[in-house]
C-alpha cells in the first residue's frame, strides 16, 4: 500500500493545464471500437471535457449530461449540495482534489428512465509536460432509474501523468448503477480513483475494476449504505507485471439494516509486480441482518512479486452475516495434475487456470460486448500478446513514439 | 501392450507396491481387485505419473516404451488413460474448452491437424451420448458441481473424446446408483476394441456383471497374489477376502 505516501512534493513537480486544449479532436480520436458496444462517448482531455457543440446536453427524457464545470453554472442547485466527498474523507487527495478540480463529468439521471446505452467517459492525457489532472465527476440516478458507465483513463507515451479523480455517485431508491473502469497508462503514471457513493433503500451499486496496465493505480472506493435493502457489489481484478502497482482500497458502512454488500478482488502478480488490498466493512449498531462478504484471492507468480491484504470487519451489530478471506497462492497441484493427465501440456494448464481464475471476475460484467472484450483481453494478457488495450483508436500504434494529433495514415 | 516387472513403490519411504508383476496385451479387459489399502490406487497413480510416489525398483513398459521416463502429458498423449476416483473441480474452465485443448493438444503430438470448432461440437455430441450426457455439458465448468454419479460419467465421456489404447478405471463403479453404474459399464463396453485394453481397479463385484474381465487380478499386500477368470471375481464375491488373506499368510499365494 502507499496509502501513506505524502503527494504534495511530488504534486508541484507536475504542470496544471488551468485551460481546455483549443484544438479538440472529439470525434476524430475519441472512438471506441468495441464491437457492438453502441457506447455514448464523454471524452475528456487534459482534465477538460471536450466537446463541439454544447458543453452540457439535455435529452427529452430530462438525462442531463456534459461538463461538471457548466453544470456548475447552469444548474448549481443539481450540483453543489452533492460534491461534499471531502467531508467525509480525511484523505488529503480527496481535499487537493476538493479545492483544484478543473472539471469533470456530470451525469443526471431523473426518476424512471432506463439508459439503454452505457455512457463511456475516456479520459485521455496527451502533453508534452508533466501533467496533473484533478477531476471531479457527479453522477445521480434518480428513483428507479438504471445507467451503466464505463471509465477508460489513458496516456499517450509523452510524458508523466498524475491523475487524482473523484466521482461522486447519489442512488435514490430503487435505482441501479453499474460502474466498470480500466485502463492504459504508461509505466510512470499515478492514477488515483476515488469513488464516493450514498445509497438510498434498495438501491443497487456494482463497480468492476478491471486493471491491465498501470503504473500506479489506486482505486479508492467508499460506500455508504444508508437506508434499508442498498446493495453494494464490488469487484476487481488487477493482471500486473514488471514495477506495475495496483491498491484496491474499499470502506463500506453499513449505516441500515438489511443491506448487502459483497466485494470479490482477485489478481496475479507477476516480475516485481506489487498489489495491495485493503477491504473494511464497518456495520453500525442498527445494521442488523447485514450479509457483508469479503473475498481477496491472489496468485504470485515469481518471489519478488508482492501482494498486501487485509480484509477487515468491524461489526457493532449481533445480527449478522459476514464473512471475510483472503488466500495468496500458486496454482491448485491437483488441478494442474488433472488437465496434465488429459494430454495438456503443464504450460498450456497453467494458463487455463489462470484464465479461469481471472475470467470469475470478468463474469461479473453485465454489458455483454464488455465482457467479451475483456475475457478476450485477459486471454492475450496471459498469453503475453497484449499490453493495451487495442481497440481504442488512440493506441493503435503500439510502442511508437506517438505524436498527437496521430498520422492520420493509422485510422 | 502394457508389462510390469517387480514394481516397487514407495510413498514417504513407506512400501506401498511390493514386486507387482502384470501383463495386459490389446483387446483385453484385466479386473485388479482387492480390500482397501492394498495398493490398487497407487497403481493407477504410478501409471498416471502422479508426483509423490517413489519407483524403487522393477519397470513399466508401455507399447516397448519405459513408461515411468514419459511427462504426465506424454502418457496420456502416448494412449494412457485413467478415470480417477475422485476427479477434480475445476471452476472456470469449460468441459468444451478442457476437452478441445486436450485433444488438439495430443492431436499436435501425433503429427495430426487440429479439430476446427465445427468438427470438435460433431465429435463431442456424439460422444456425449455414449454415457447420455446432455446438451448443456460443453458449457460447464469440469466438475463443478457434479454428482458423483456425473463426475464418473464426465470420466468416461473423457475417455470416448480421447479414444486411449489403455484405459485405468479407477473404482469407477464408487459412488454409482444402479442406473448410472450401468450408463458407465455400456460407455466403456462401447469404447472397447481389438486394438485397445481395459484395466478395472474395483473391490466389488457388481461392476463386473457389466464389464466382463477376460482376467481378475487379487492385489493384497502390495502383490498380486492370485489371478483367475471371470469366475474368480464370483468367488471373491461369494467368499470375501478373508481366505486370500488366510492362503497368503500360510505361503500358499506367491
Amino acid at each position: 500500500m502507499k496509502s501513506f505516501t505524502d503527494y504534495s512534493q511530488q504534486m508541484q513537480r507536475y504542470h496544471i493545464q488551468s485551460t481546455p486544449d483549443p484544438y479538440r479532436p472529439v470525434k476524430e480520436y475519441f472512438q471506441c471500437q468495441v464491437s457492438n458496444m453502441g457506447s455514448e462517448m464523454l471524452p475528456m482531455l487534459n482534465g477538460w471535457y471536450v466537446h463541439e457543440g454544447e458543453s452540457l446536453t439535455t435529452y427529452p427524457n430530462g438525462v442531463i449530461v456534459g461538463s461538471l464545470k457548466a453544470a456548475l453554472q447552469q444548474y448549481p442547485e443539481l450540483v453543489k449540495p452533492f460534491l461534499k466527498a471531502q467531508e467525509d474523507d480525511a484523505d488529503p487527495l480527496m481535499a487537493s482534489n476538493a479545492q483544484q478540480f478543473t472539471d469533470g463529468v456530470f451525469l443526471y439521471i431523473p426518476d424512471n428512465v432506463k439508459v439503454e446505452k452505457p455512457f463511456q467517459i475516456v479520459s485521455l492525457v496527451n502533453s508534452r509536460e508533466d501533467l496533473l489532472v484533478q477531476n471531479r465527476n457527479l453522477i445521480r440516478v434518480g428513483q428507479n432509474s438504471e445507467v451503466s458507465v464505463i471509465q477508460c483513463d489513458d496516456s499517450t507515451r509523452y510524458g508523466k501523468t498524475f491523475l487524482n479523480v473523484v466521482t461522486e455517485i447519489q442512488l435514490a431508491e430503487h435505482a441501479q448503477f453499474h460502474y466498470y473502469k480500466t485502463e492504459n497508462k504508461e509505466a510512470e503514471s499515478l492514477l488515483f480513483h476515488h469513488l464516493y457513493v450514498n445509497q438510498q433503500a434498495y438501491s443497487l451499486f456494482h463497480s468492476n475494476a478491471i486493471t491491465f496496465n498501470a503504473g500506479y493505480v489506486c482505486n479508492n472506493i467508499r460506500i455508504n449504505l444508508n437506508e434499508p435493502f442498498a446493495e453494494a457489489n464490488l469487484y476487481g481484478l488487477y493482471l500486473v507485471d514488471k514495477n506495475q502497482h495496483c491498491d484496491n482500497r474499499i470502506r463500506v458502512v453499513h449505516h441500515a439494516p438489511d443491506c448487502k454488500s459483497r466485494q470479490l478482488y482477485k489478481g496475479i502478480m507477476d516480475d516485481e509486480a506489487q498489489a495491495g488490498f485493503l477491504g473494511h466493512v464497518v456495520v453500525k449498531p442498527d445494521a442488523q441482518r447485514t450479509v457483508a462478504l469479503q473475498t481477496n484471492r491472489n496468485i504470485l507468480l515469481t518471489d519478488k512479486a508482492k501482494i498486501n491484504t487485509k480484509p477487515f470487519l468491524e461489526i457493532y451489530a449481533d445480527d449478522v452475516q459476514c464473512s471475510h478471506g483472503a488466500t495468496v497462492g500458486q496454482l491448485d497441484d491437483e488441478a494442474l495434475f488433472y488437465l496434465r493427465s488429459r494430454g495438456i501440456a503443464l504450460r498450456t494448464a497453467r494458463k487455463l487456470l489462470m484464465f479461469a481464475f481471472a475470467n470469475e471476475v470478468v463474469q461479473f460484467v453485465e454489458i455483454q460486448a464488455l465482457r467479451d472484450r475483456l475475457s478476450d483481453m485477459v486471454q492475450r494478457r496471459l498469453n503475453g500478446e497484449l499490453t493495451i488495450c487495442d481497440q481504442c483508436l488512440l493506441h493503435n500504434a503500439e510502442h511508437s513514439d506517438m505524436i498527437f494529433p496521430i498520422d492520420p495514415e493509422k485510422l | 501392450m502394457l508389462k510390469i516387472e517387480d514394481l516397487h513403490v514407495s510413498i514417504k519411504g513407506r512400501e506401498i507396491l511390493k514386486g507387482v508383476n502384470l501383463t495386459v496385451n490389446a483387446g483385453e479387459v484385466h479386473a485388479i481387485m482387492g480390500p482397501n489399502g492394498t495398493g490398487k490406487s497407487t497403481l493407477a497413480s504410478v501409471i498416471a505419473g502422479k508426483e509423490g510416489y517413489e519407483v524403487t525398483k522393477g519397470s513399466i513398459s508401455y507399447n516397448g516404451k519405459n513408461l515411468l521416463d514419459l511427462s504426465i502429458e506424454d502418457r496420456a498423449r502416448e494412449g494412457v488413460f485413467i478415470g480417477f476416483q475422485y476427479p477434480v473441480e475445476i471452476s472456470g474452465v469449460s468441459i468444451a474448452n478442457f476437452m478441445r485443448t486436450a485433444l488438439n493438444e495430443i492431436r499436435q503430438y501425433r503429427g495430426l491437424d487440429p479439430l476446427n470448432g465445427a468438427q470438435f461440437l460433431r465429435l463431442m455430441n456424439e460422444k456425449q451420448k455414449v454415457v447420455e450426457l446432455t446438451d448443456k455439458l460443453s458449457t460447464r465448468s469440469v466438475n463443478e458441481g457434479f454428482s458423483g454419479g456425473e463426475k464418473k460419467r464426465n470420466e468416461i465421456f473423457q475417455m470416448a473424446m480421447l479414444e486411449p489404447k489403455l484405459a485405468i478405471l479407477d473404482e469407477t463403479d464408487s459412488g454409482l446408483d444402479i442406473d448410472a453404474l450401468r450408463i458407465v459399464a455400456n460407455g466403456v463396453n462401447q469404447l472397447k476394441t481389438k486394438d485397445n485394453a481395459t484395466i478395472v481397479i474395483t473391490h466389488y463385484q457388481r461392476l463386473l456383471d457389466y464389464i466382463v474381465p477376460d482376467v481378475v487380478h487379487v492385489l493384497f499386500d502390495g502383490r498380486i497374489v492370485k489371478s483367475g477368470p471371470k469366475e474368480l471375481a464370483l468367488e471373491l464375491e461369494k467368499r470375501g477376502y478373508d481366505w486370500i488373506k488366510e492362503e497368503y499368510e500360510q505361503g500358499k499365494l506367491r
